[in-house]
């Protein structure tokens, strides 16, 4: 039991990854998070406004099922399957995170500046959320998919797009972190 | 019988982002710093065993447990759509600190201010639709 509450290593976790890949493509799907993302732009009604969105919603019916267990899965993994939701990143990344600010850097699960209630009240913090979301949402239907559909179905597919897309991934993020990130915290 | 199936697919996901931390800020920028190898370990994994089921299945034509093709289709050929999308990308990943899959899973573990993230994610989808046609691909 105390393999199950205590964080999961990677070594765990990546083959549990493919073994969900496997599972979906054995049930005729593939897997791919941010095009629901998309199919919630249809339900609401999108398709009026751009044909990208014209499509029958009620096809993807079954990655949203996906997004309701993940939701679910994140309700039963923090609340039965976790002793502590204190995540043990490295002492360095610990020391740089609490010099820009981040006082809650090897104690919480998220960053409390940004994820506790309380920084709903703070403009600087709701504002940053925003502007991550959108890019994410952005970008994600840019380059046709995210981590799941790029990163891991489509390099496990040996496909030159999803490398590009990789490469894009870690481009962006590299900038963010240690060009962007000195200016805003 | 099918929505049992992927619903169960899907709380096996959430989980394991969950529990593998995939789904934290933290271990997010901690992997654009080169500090860890966690990140990586989870990646690099899932993609080798990835690359060798996905040949298994295409050498020796496995079927679905439904009896149907597995038939995985190409990635659209393009460069800049993949290079510009996936910086953009890139930079929300790193900012907000979680990627379409654990952002759910967040929800679910009582983030409640990762909705702001969602939502914006939704309508950052809506935006490239609009412009779709006028951007580079």
């Amino acid at each position: 039991m105390k393999y199950i509450l205590d964080p999961w290593p990677w070594y765990v976790a990546g083959p549990l990854i493919a073994f969900i890949m496997f599972l979906l493509l054995m049930v005729g799907k593939r897997f791919g998070m941010s095009s629901n993302l998309r199919t919630l732009c249809t339900m609401c009604g999108a398709g009026n406004t751009s044909d990208f969105f014209k499509f029958d919603w009620k096809s993807q019916r079954w990655n949203l099922i996906v997004v309701l267990g993940a939701i679910i899965g994140g309700f039963i993994g923090a609340t039965y399957l976790s002793t502590s939701t204190e995540v043990a990143i490295s002492p360095k990344t610990i020391e740089d995170l609490q010099a820009l600010g981040f006082s809650s850097a090897g104690t919480a699960y998220l960053p409390t500046e940004l994820f506790d209630i309380s920084a709903l009240s703070n403009i600087q913090s709701v504002l940053l959320l925003a502007i991550g979301g959108l890019l994410v949402g952005f970008g994600a239907r840019y380059a046709g998919g995210c981590t799941s559909g790029h990163a891991i179905s489509g390099l496990s597919n040996l496909q030159l797009p999803s490398l590009l897309a990789v490469i894009g991934f870690f481009a962006g993020g590299l900038l963010m972190i240690h060009i962007i990130f000195p200016l805003i915290f | 019988m099918r929505t049992l199936v992927y619903l169960s697919i899907g709380i096996f996901f959430g989980i394991t982002m969950f529990k593998s931390e995939a789904a934290s800020w933290f271990r997010i920028y901690e992997m654009f710093q080169f500090q860890s190898f966690h990140m990586y370990g989870i990646i690099g994994s899932a993609l080798v065993l990835g690359v060798i089921m996905i040949q298994l299945i295409k050498r020796f034509k496995i079927k679905s447990f439904y009896g149907e093709e597995i038939d995985i289709q190409p990635k659209d050929k393009g460069i800049s759509r993949y290079l510009i999308g996936g910086s953009i990308f890139g930079l929300g990943w790193a900012l907000s600190g979680a990627c379409p899959g654990p952002m759910f899973t967040l929800i679910g573990a009582g983030y409640l201010p990762i909705l702001i993230v969602i939502v914006f994610a939704v309508l950052g989808t809506f935006l490239y639709g609009i412009l779709k046609n006028k951007l580079p691909h």
